[in-house]
């Protein structure tokens, strides 16, 4: 997997330079604001880009921009958005035109190497990744109709928004696969989604209904 | 009282003097002691020397006779010629324009006798608002300061002549009386009220008198300038409720400096903090990560120590990144109080209704005062309120903001209990907004807090 990072922190630049190349992914560039990023996007086209919000110049969401800039000019293009805080509404803007092959990661979550290896690869391989914390602010947004749900089903859903698997959520809460199942049609049912099979779709009709 | 520095006092530095009660905020600057240059750079601790403060004082009370002279002609001629021609409007009126011109120019010379002479300060009188000139002129008409001015102008005359009179004569009767030895002998035996100008002792006892004259005169200098200066603040500075009025002005201007300065400081240190000691941070949890993971095979204890630090970086990254952001979110800046908001509420460790319909952006001061009260109000909630569930409402209406933090907790909420509702309440009335806080035993309680959106 070829990388691009855009990061304005030289120690964190470096720090994740090397994280990465440990775990076998080669970094092709890493820059240190968003116009660098754009420029070296288009020249070595990466597989996926790692991309910190706050960069010179304006030290506002200057990564989130560009990051939608790339999404808009190679559709496909997998984003990983790494900041010190998530917010609700940059996730939203993030995923307002297509919800595949984006990432939205909390900064810490690099120092759990594999967990953040394994997040990356998901937005890679075109899954969703959302930060726990962005979760909990997407649910705040919709507290009425989620009062509906059971704590188990209000938990499972958190888990089907950052972008887990079925099975992977039967492991975090230790269940079978089936019970999440049952969970996840218990959740379309009462928030009237229409039932589906495909992971991917049923993430985007879960955060297509927090968003709105 | 009022106090000019009296000759020959030892100066080390300019001292504040206290007005008279009923002048303070007429003088609003510091009133420097004796005048003249020499007193900024006499080096502190320095004896001052005597001459220079009764040669300005002197210098005062002799202009005080020319100035007084002009001003009361002036101010005179012009009031009488236009009281005179007040059946002619037409005429009247370029007469009364000369004579506010030169009220205020009159005013003017005064002042800066006063400070050249004496350094007081007396603060510049208001000038009239209006739209058109002739609103302007009308304004002017009706003061009361332009009237206490020209009060002044016609009191200058006998102020004038009598410290001329009464200064001038000491310094003669002084220098002519120190002299007297060199010339006594001119003068006719018997020639002057009848002392016998040819004897000694009486020779001796005249230059005697003429030493402690010289003595006294820079002291007659500062009474008539003390009397001057008593009358001339409180007729020439602006009215008490103007001064008021402008110290309100002043106040309004310097405390919102202060609110936005304190705005601007949460911000720096937010940048500092996020560039510097949260960036090491992530490093640091990040190279512990990598070691956890790179070190599976390392002994039992240093493994355990690893996983200890790693943990520890982690928690300590995320206790950091709640106080910074508690300090003042970036997101406020870019995308407004809205956005902002959904961040405390999805912290808080209790079901919180969040409902914002804020169209329009406030001042950054304002919101991040709003979001500080949402912020504040919470945390109160969720350490006192035992409540279950709260609610957050903010909306924008005429140009107020309004935040109503509810919760279904037991109440007995006051600003007096702790110090979080306290602060809530200050930083509320900084911005000239207001904090109500309904919270019976037994609840609900709310927190409602109007602020203007522009600041």
């Amino acid at each position: 997997m070829r990388i691009v990072i855009a990061e304005d922190s030289v120690l964190l630049r470096e720090g994740l330079t090397r994280l990465l190349e440990e775990a076998g992914i080669e970094v092709v560039d890493a820059v240190g604001d968003g116009e660098s990023l754009l420029r070296s996007a288009e020249r070595s086209r990466p597989d996926a880009v790692v991309v910190d919000v706050r960069m010179p110049p304006t030290f506002t969401d200057e990564g989130l921009r560009s990051a939608l800039v790339l999404r808009r000019q190679w559709p496909g293009l997998p984003v990983l958005v790494l900041s010190q805080y998530v917010e609700e509404r940059y996730a939203t803007e993030l995923l307002s035109s297509e919800t595949s092959g984006v990432g939205y990661l909390l900064k810490d979550r690099v120092a759990d190497v594999d967990q953040f290896l394994d997040a990356l690869r998901r937005v890679a391989e075109g899954g969703t990744v959302l930060d726990p914390e962005v979760v909990s602010q997407l649910l705040v947004r919709r507290r009425d109709p989620l009062e509906r749900l059971t704590p188990r089903e209000l938990e499972v859903l958190r888990l089907m928004a950052e972008g887990m698997s079925n099975s992977g959520i039967a492991t975090a809460l230790t269940v079978s696969p089936g019970a999440v199942e049952k969970h996840i049609n218990n959740i379309l049912a009462k928030l009237d989604l229409a039932p589906t099979d495909d992971g991917h779709r049923r993430v985007l009709a879960v955060l297509r209904f927090l968003r709105s | 009282m009022l106090k000019l520095a009296s000759p020959g006092t030892r100066m080390t530095t300019s001292w504040p003097v206290s007005a008279p009660d009923s002048y303070r905020g007429h003088v609003t600057s510091t009133i420097t002691t004796t005048p003249g240059d020499g007193q900024r750079t006499a080096p502190a601790g320095r004896r001052y020397p005597v001459w220079r403060g009764a040669l300005t004082l002197t210098a005062h009370a002799v202009t005080g006779m020319p100035v007084g002279i002009v001003s009361f002609v002036v101010a005179l001629t012009l009031a009488a010629l236009t009281a005179g021609l007040l059946i002619t409007f037409v005429l009247a009126v370029p007469v009364l324009v000369a004579l506010l011109l030169s009220i205020r120019a009159l005013t003017h010379v005064q002042r800066s006798r006063f400070r050249s002479l004496l350094g007081v300060d007396i603060p510049p009188p208001t000038r009239p608002v209006g739209e058109t000139w002739g609103a302007r002129l009308k304004a002017e008409t009706r003061s009361g300061d332009t009237w206490r001015q020209f009060g002044y102008h016609l009191l200058a005359l006998p102020l004038g002549v009598l410290g001329f009179v009464l200064v001038t004569t000491v310094w003669a009767w002084a220098l002519a009386l120190v002299t007297l030895p060199a010339y006594a002998w001119t003068l006719p035996a018997n020639g002057l009220f009848g002392w016998e100008l040819h004897s000694p002792a009486m020779v001796a006892a005249l230059t005697v008198t003429g030493i402690l004259l010289l003595l006294v005169a820079p002291w007659v200098a500062w009474a008539v300038a003390s009397v001057d200066t008593v009358v001339a603040v409180a007729l020439l500075g602006p009215s008490r409720s103007k001064a008021l009025a402008r110290r309100v002005e002043d106040l309004t201007r310097s405390r919102a400096g202060a609110v936005d300065a304190a705005d601007a400081e949460r911000r720096r240190i937010e940048r500092d903090l996020h560039d510097g000691a949260q960036q090491r941070l992530v490093s640091l949890a990040m190279n512990l990560g990598r070691a956890r993971t790179r070190l599976r095979d390392a002994p039992e204890p240093a493994r355990k120590a690893i996983e200890e630090a790693h943990e520890e970086a982690k928690q300590a990254l995320a206790e950091l990144r709640d106080f910074v952001r508690g300090l003042h979110p970036a997101v406020l800046d870019d995308r407004g109080l809205d956005a902002a908001l959904s961040g405390i509420v999805a912290r808080a460790p209790l079901p919180v209704r969040l409902r914002v319909d804020v169209p329009g952006r406030c001042s950054p001061t304002i919101e991040a005062i709003a979001y500080f009260v949402v912020a504040e109000a919470l945390t109160n909630v969720i350490k006192h309120a035992r409540a279950t569930t709260a609610e957050v409402n903010v909306t924008a209406t005429d140009g107020r903001l309004r935040i109503a933090v509810t919760d279904d907790g037991h109440g007995g909420a006051s600003p007096d209990a702790g110090s979080g509702l306290r602060g809530l309440a200050q930083r509320t009335a900084a911005a000239d907004g207001v904090l109500r806080i309904d919270s019976p035993p037994g609840g609900p309680t709310v927190i409602e807090v109007d602020l203007p959106c522009e600041s």
